[in-house]
């Protein structure tokens, strides 16, 4: 009944999964069980950040002192690979000038001062069949919507849905795996909005005639399966994956190999290998985009850990205050020594909670104690943990000393830029060492050097074709002469 | 509110930490080391005490000394020891065994820049440097306190060797049951194959080793003695159970520092250092052969790991 039976381990008895990975402490138990609560501030600011995605920040169209309504879009996407900016209340246009970003730095924000009213624009919410929708016209929604991938990265979803030859997809998967840590969003809008979430499927499933769609769930979610496989038992073209709960289960290329069987690298697109991949919280945005007419203008954000007095799930309108979203829950028993903008492995750790909230903000971890401060980096033993961890079968502790010899062409060689900076590696470290910290640095210092020399090497393929041109010419010049 | 903690992800760690790892080696030692105190009396006592603190205690004035940071209590220099100890003939003068802690912490470990950086296991560095130095007091077994059947001084296997030169069977003297149990002459933690199987069964579970490198080193010499010693089942346990082999194959091969880090160069290396305890014992001179084996193989580890870097993921059929 189910082929999906990759990597079968000891214990895993037939389920879907990847070779390598953890176990960190899952910590979902805090906030599993809470049901989505909906919040909708009445008054201060939203802070609609120009960079909640991936690529060229957005253009802000609209001025200071304008008023804005809900689904508005008040900024345009800066590039092919950009998204749109949808106003998530009504309001006044307070001031447009850089903000505080919850992944730390700061982005080009529109400030809005909030009415309260959410008064939004003609048609917004409107139901509408997208069964009678053409492909062109679904993306174009999805483009409007400002629809981006939600687990993090903020993909534009549009250019997502737009593979080069869409006739060769033939999985749409739906990361259902949320491996990390104390994260349970998705978990709840499985359990709380599955039609939507099949909706959304429906609509992939459009665009890709010759894709089935298949819903990749950890098997540390019983609940969710049972309810999604019950749903799904008469839809022939939808299928639930059960998936081992390991650590990166729910990473692009883990879950590929998970479901599919096919290993892709760093140069292979998704797309590439037939797949199609986005988390539960975008599918359901596509599905709110193309059949409800509601753009992306609020998402369900996890606030938990064990400074939080009342872990919860909150569904939040884009750019609100961290701090309002920690107050919603419960504020802090206790206090805090790290509060991180996503979950404890990949998630970036925030000096001040006075940050903005974007698409991509899934969760605000909250933890009494830091487990990096509480351990000092010892001497690496060669352990070979790291190696067993690494999901992408690199050799970190390889490549950790090309980084402490500064080495790039070293750390290159052994396929550095094959990292997916999963944490893994770093998480099992017995010396505590940073390795994956070394290496996010390191993989931007290659491809500094990469962009450098494709730079160089187009600077000089220009000046030889303008000099050959130049030479053709001259020589066309003096046969023409010689007439 | 004080301020918050800021710091590059993953912002979780495993419990296991070095420490951990260096308790659990030695906690997985304790029941040989309990066998040997009780079969071999004080003196062996005295052995294991007087090794594990010399060992500690050249770490910790070389350090001083030298104003590094402060290692031992990481417990390297413990298990070195304890290592180093396990490794010595209980009646040993109690200042050879030192000195071979005082090799094995110093030039071993710490010359090559302490902790992670030693290119051989210190202990077994250690021991060879004694049978080399001091091999009279290194290979001399017999015991008049032991008060166990047959304590002639030979080990099961220098008796086989002699029997085999002599031209009898080799196995005619040896009793495998005796040696499963370890009441047989030889080093103090060496002896006890049931005792060194209970501490590798730990060290297995708790996920410190992985059964690679112990069970496919000790295949491979299972099978070089009997395709070139005698072809019996009884002679290959013997060779099995005898010796340092399963000590060596769970305690001294399973250096983390000393061995490939890959996962196909740990079995390369597993069935190098296997062919070549086979080779010492049956065509070299003496009848032991795990410890210099294991070092050849800790010599040659960097260049079986750079030989054997696995494929990244996705890039299996680009390489093909």
């Amino acid at each position: 009944m189910h082929t999906y039976m990759y990597r079968k381990e000891g214990s895993s008895m037939g389920l879907a999964t990847f070779k390598g990975g953890v176990h960190p402490y899952e910590g979902k138990e805090l906030a599993e069980n809470s049901a989505i609560r909906t919040l909708k501030p009445t008054s201060g600011e939203i802070v609609l950040s120009m960079s909640q995605h991936l690529g060229a920040p957005a253009k802000p169209i609209v001025k200071v002192g304008d008023r804005v309504l809900v689904g508005q879009k008040i900024a345009e996407p800066g590039g092919f690979i950009s998204a749109c900016v949808i106003s998530s209340v009504s309001g006044t246009v307070k001031k447009i000038e850089p903000r505080q970003m919850p992944a730390g730095g700061k982005m080009l924000s529109v400030v809005i001062d909030n009415d309260g009213l959410y008064e939004a624009v003609e048609g917004f919410g409107a139901e509408r069949d997208y069964t009678k929708l053409t492909k062109q016209e679904i993306r174009d929604i999805v483009k409007e919507c400002g629809v981006v991938g939600m687990g993090g990265a903020g993909f534009p979803n549009n250019v997502k849905l737009t593979p080069r030859d869409e006739s060769k997809i033939d999985h749409v998967i739906v990361n259902a795996a949320e491996c990390e840590p104390y994260i349970t969003c998705d978990y709840r809008l499985m359990l709380e909005e599955p039609e939507k979430l099949i909706g959304g499927v429906k609509i992939m499933l459009q665009l890709f005639e010759n894709a089935k769609g298949v819903i990749a769930i950890e098997n540390n979610k019983p609940q969710a399966i049972a309810k999604l496989r019950e749903m799904l038992k008469d839809e022939p073209r939808m299928e639930v994956c059960e998936c081992l709960t390991k650590y990166p289960e729910g990473g692009e290329r883990s879950l590929i190999y998970a479901v599919t069987g096919r290993s892709i690298n760093s140069g292979v697109l998704p797309a590439d290998a037939g797949c199609i991949v986005d988390n539960v919280s975008t599918v359901i945005a596509i599905y709110d985009a193309v059949a409800l007419s509601t753009p992306t203008v609020e998402r369900v954000m996890t606030v938990s850990g064990d400074a939080v007095t009342e872990p919860s799930n909150l569904r939040y309108r884009i750019g609100m205050n961290c701090k309002d979203l920690i107050e919603a829950a419960g504020g802090f028993k206790q206090d805090p020594e790290k509060v991180i903008s996503g979950g404890p492995m990949m998630g970036f750790a925030m000096y001040s909670l006075d940050a903005t909230t974007t698409k991509t903000s899934s969760a605000l971890t909250c933890l009494t104690h830091d487990e990096v401060a509480a351990n000092a980096e010892t001497p690496c033993i060669r352990c070979g943990r790291c190696v067993s961890a690494c999901p992408e079968f690199l050799v970190p502790v390889l490549m950790m000393n090309e980084c402490q010899k500064r080495n790039p062409e070293g750390f290159e060689n052994l396929e550095g830029m094959e990292c997916i900076e999963c944490g893994s590696c770093a998480y099992v470290c017995p010396a505590r060492r940073p390795l994956t910290q070394a290496f996010k640095q390191m993989k931007r210092e290659v491809g500094g050097i990469r962009r450098a020399r494709a730079a160089a090497a187009k600077a000089k393929a220009d000046k030889e074709k303008a000099e050959k041109e130049a030479a053709e010419k001259a020589a066309a010049g003096k046969g023409e002469e010689k007439k | 509110m004080k301020m918050l903690n800021v710091s590059s992800s993953p912002h979780v760690r495993d419990k296991d930490n070095t420490r951990s790892i260096m308790m659990d080696v030695c906690i997985a030692m304790l029941p040989t080391t309990a066998y040997g105190v009780v079969q071999f009396g004080i003196s062996a006592l005295l052995v294991i005490i007087v090794t594990v603190a010399a060992a500690v205690l050249s770490e910790y004035i070389w350090e001083k000394a030298l104003h590094k940071p402060l290692t031992i209590y990481d417990f390297s220099a413990v298990v070195t020891g304890l290592i180093l100890a396990l490794n010595m003939p209980p009646q040993i003068p109690l200042w050879i065994p030192a000195l071979g802690s005082v090799f094995a912490i110093i030039v071993a470990k710490q010359l090559f820049g302490g902790i992670g950086q030693n290119f051989m296991n210190p202990a077994l560095a250690g021991r060879c440097f004694l049978i080399i130095s001091c091999a009279k007091f290194m290979n001399n077994f017999s015991s008049a306190s032991l008060g166990f059947d047959s304590t002639t001084g030979a080990t099961p296997l220098a008796v086989m060797k002699s029997a085999v030169k002599a031209g009898t069977s080799a196995t005619q003297d040896v009793n495998l049951m005796q040696m499963f149990i370890g009441r047989i002459p030889g080093t103090i933690g060496e002896v006890s194959a049931i005792a060194l199987l209970i501490g590798g069964a730990y060290l297995l579970w708790r996920k410190v080793i992985t059964w690679q490198i112990p069970v496919i080193y000790i295949l491979t010499t299972a099978v070089f003695v009997f395709i070139f010693g005698e072809h019996s089942m009884n002679y290959v346990l013997a060779q099995v159970l005898g010796g340092g082999l399963i000590f060596g194959a769970f305690f001294m091969a399973t250096d983390y520092v000393s061995t490939p880090i890959t996962p196909k160069g740990q079995i390369v290396y597993a069935v190098l250092i296997g062919c070549l305890t086979g080779l010492f014992r049956i065509f070299g001179t003496g009848a032991e052969g795990v410890s210099y084996s294991i070092i050849i193989g800790n010599m040659v580890s960097p260049l079986i790991e750079t030989a054997t870097l696995p494929v990244a993921f996705g890039k299996e059929a680009k390489k093909k």
